[in-house]
């Protein structure tokens, strides 16, 4: 029998540790009755702690919101009793579970070993399917062929613009040079996002697999990883992960013994948005300043150290290997006819079923949402979905059917973005997320376009006095004037999207503007400035629970008798409101 | 003693111990700068003298990386750091309330450090654990679902936990 611990950094954050803990003691006590693994993101991060039980006979039982004290129940029930204690179980492959449906929408094709093996153990890795597809590139494929291989699947670039991976492999195999390079781009900036980082800590081999095969097929001999630097987790795993490949001897000086020499680097970032960006990433790693330059010369001919270089997400190096080793027809077979393959999203917000969800392309957003993701966790009626973070946009719940493929997100003011599936329901502000993208792209701007440095500051200025309640006539049509000006006069991508946010939400959300400007309300009851806590005076009992957790002593009145709000000094936290058990306390 | 600073030998140990694992390229200095913050908690004004001594990099030039990413810090930190995650999904399910009623318990801005020294307030973008939204981290300890009144309580046992350990 075998105890399998999810510790991605989701399973971490639940504590996930001190499961850990408590299994080795049990296990301590009772000698040889199971053997104890890890693995990274199971998928359900809305179910950590997740552990699974695998028996001898193949029968999986995986356990939800696992903790010390249940570790404790279930080991002694099912590990030591064969009894599985079933109010905990969240999906096992012997019984329906309510949580099946957070799978049954998906494909697992990148995410195939996250959460199934170790990802420390290279022996695992490779048991499971990895580095089949670098041999069989190395030993029987000429450089040219991989990449035409690649260019068959239809494989496009899963960091946001969907480039096709085969095309840029060619630019970048074209010129001559003593030297090339091949980056991993493990920025992963979306604020909201964390596929690349769970794929990273699940299953770092088919990152280094991926990166090995590109660089036998530009003809680059050295790569580099760039991984932020808020993802400790997963550049302890690469590391290690990087050192095994070195041993097995997929790494370095003659590669399996083909000949061909591939070295790989991890560089950490260091907190920068703007680095996920090509020639900011590059300019990072040479020790700069991380600012976009202008392009061309496109990196294929001029990147890193001056040498032709070719940049690609993480998903995009992950889906690789198994392309080449499965061939380029399986995976086109998926997905519909500009969009092929699989994508992983970082399904989060006011979803009930948060987690990793990977689809076919062409899926619709309404089946990720409700059948993956259950709906919101609220109950409430989902109100938009924000994809593609700063650079993206919201789209509306009535357009939840629109088919998640490149082109039909970007026809609605969104983008496919890097996979941030971010729900939000009736009780979110669609100026204040506006003003949030905003405010997170204006600290982000690496000042070199005056556009984008002056441009964005204008706009959060406008939106901040809108939620303050000081919006005028006419500030919806200078947002458009000056969103539309910031993309024309951008140099990189940063400055060139980072006004969509804000010019979906006026699309889709107008009169949620006109409400904060005219009538100097916000109908989802969250900017501070317009809104009014009150204490309905025949709901209230008297119970004295808000005046005593009120953090601004706003509330008076006397016990058994209905209190009252000094709106002066409201500081509108609604703690009021969240404590109240007769409902007495409404805003406005 | 140091003979151009004048600063300890136990002081610049960790520089030089840092020093010995780097050419002193200019694409080092990233990581030389992150293991300096990871060894001093932060960026000395004289140890960056000493960096640009050692490697010829403009003292301007380093402090223009320096202050380009927001991992470096020019100043030290508190015994804690709190993190507020300002990710989406954070904010969404009402990370700004946590992060004013943290403000308001320690009497301190976001990027403030209390004046005591005991804690630093900080945001961060997605801490990875968007499905326990709101969340923070207190130095290695994640703690999620958070509601203000949650956030300020697990402050007061910080406290009193502290205080009474002395
Ligand atoms: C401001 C900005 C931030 C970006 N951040 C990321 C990122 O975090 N991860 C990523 O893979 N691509 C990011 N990109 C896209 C990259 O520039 C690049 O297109 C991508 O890494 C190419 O890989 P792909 O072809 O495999 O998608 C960003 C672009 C811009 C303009
Ligand atoms: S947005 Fe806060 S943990 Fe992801």
């Amino acid at each position: 029998m075998k105890i399998v611990i999810g510790l991605g950094s989701c399973g971490i954050a639940s504590g996930g540790l001190k499961v850990k803990e408590e299994f080795e003691k049990l296990l301590a006590e009772h000698p040889g009755a199971a053997e104890l693994a890890e693995t990274g993101c199971m998928g359900m991060c809305y179910k950590e702690v997740n552990v699974e039980i695998l028996e001898d006979d193949g029968r999986s039982t995986i356990y939800g919101e696992v903790s010390a004290e249940r570790a404790r129940e279930i080991f002694e029930s099912h590990v030591l009793g064969g009894k599985p204690v079933e109010q905990y179980v969240v999906r096992s492959n012997y019984a329906e579970n309510e949580n099946d449906a957070f799978f049954n929408g998906q494909y697992r094709y990148v995410l195939d070993r996250c959460g199934k093996i170790n990802p420390e153990s290279i022996d695992e890795a490779i048991a499971a399917g990895a580095y089949r597809g670098a041999e069989k590139a190395l030993k029987t494929m000429t450089p040219e062929e991989v990449i035409d291989e690649i260019l068959r699947s239809g494989l496009r670039g899963r960091g946001g613009a969907g480039f096709p991976t085969g095309q840029k492999w060619k630019f970048a195999r074209a010129p001559q040079a003593d030297q090339k390079y091949i980056i991993c781009n493990a920025d992963e900036g979306d604020p909201g996002a964390f596929m690349n980082r769970s794929v990273l800590e699940g299953d770092p081999h088919a990152v280094i697999e991926g990166l090995l095969i590109g660089g036998y097929a530009i003809g680059a001999t050295e790569g580099y990883i760039y991984v932020r630097a808020e993802y400790p987790l997963a550049i302890k795993r690469l590391k290690i992960a990087i050192k095994q490949a070195e041993e097995r001897g997929f790494l370095g000086d003659n590669v399996m013994g083909t000949g061909f020499s591939f070295h790989l680097h991890i560089k950490e970032g260091a907190g920068a948005f703007v680095c996920g960006e090509e020639t900011a990433l590059i300019a990072s790693i040479e020790g700069q300043r991380g600012m976009p330059r202008m392009r061309p010369p496109f990196p294929a001919n001029r990147g890193l150290f001056g040498k032709p270089s070719n940049i690609n997400n993480v998903e995009t190096l992950a889906d690789v290997g198994r392309i080449i080793a499965d061939g380029a027809e399986k995976y086109a077979a998926l997905g519909t006819e500009k969009s092929k393959g699989t994508k992983v999203f970082a399904l989060a917000g006011k979803v009930k079923r948060g987690g990793l969800a990977e689809v076919p392309l062409g899926t619709s957003l309404r089946d990720v949402i409700y059948g993956i993701g259950g709906g919101t966790a609220s109950g409430k009626p989902i109100k938009a979905v924000q994809m593609g973070g700063p650079s993206g946009g919201c789209i509306p719940a009535d357009l939840l059917d629109t088919p998640i493929d490149y082109e039909s997100l970007a026809a609605t003011g969104a983008i496919m973005g890097s996979g941030g599936m971010i729900v939000m329901d009736e009780d979110n502000c669609m100026v204040d997320i506006a003003r949030y993208f905003l405010t997170f792209i204006q600290s982000e701007s690496c000042g070199k376009c005056t556009f984008c440095r002056i441009g964005t500051r204008r706009m959060l200025e406008i939106l901040t006095r809108i939620t303050k309640g000081e919006g005028r006539e006419g500030d919806i049509e200078l947002l458009e004037e000056l969103g539309q000006q910031i993309k024309r006069s951008s140099l990189c991508g940063l400055g060139q999207t980072a006004p969509n946010p804000v010019l979906t939400t006026i699309r889709y959300f107008r009169n949620e503007y006109e409400a904060h400007i005219r009538d100097k309300k916000c109908p989802a009851h969250q900017c501070k400035a317009l809104i009014r806590y009150e204490i309905q005076a025949d709901k209230c009992v008297g119970c004295t629970v808000c005046a005593r957790k009120c953090p601004a002593g706003a509330i008076s009145g006397s016990a058994k008798n209905p209190h009252t709000i000094d709106q002066s000094k409201c500081i509108k936290c609604g703690i009021c409101k969240s404590s109240c058990r007769f409902g007495a306390i409404t805003v406005d | 003693m140091c003979g151009c600073c004048g600063k300890s030998e136990a002081y610049l140990k960790p520089f030089e111990d840092i020093m010995s694992e780097f050419e002193g390229k200019e694409s080092d200095l990233i990581p030389i700068l992150q293991r300096i913050q990871a060894s001093y908690g932060y960026l000395p004004e004289d140890i960056i003298r000493e960096l640009s001594a050692r490697t010829g990099i403009f003292v301007t030039k380093i402090m223009g990386v320096a202050t380009f990413y927001s991992q470096f810090r020019l100043r030290p930190m508190g015994e804690h750091t709190i993190r507020v995650c300002f990710g989406t999904a954070c904010h969404v399910n009402g990370s700004e309330s946590i992060a004013d009623a943290l403000s308001d318990e320690l009497k301190i801005p976001l990027g403030g450090t209390t004046q005591d020294g005991k804690f630093t307030l900080e945001s961060v973008a997605c801490l990875g654990c968007c499905s326990l939204a709101p969340v923070m981290m207190i130095d290695d300890e994640t703690y999620g679902r958070l509601t203000p009144d949650k956030a300020r309580n697990i402050i007061r046992e910080l406290y009193a936990k502290e205080g009474a350990s002395k």
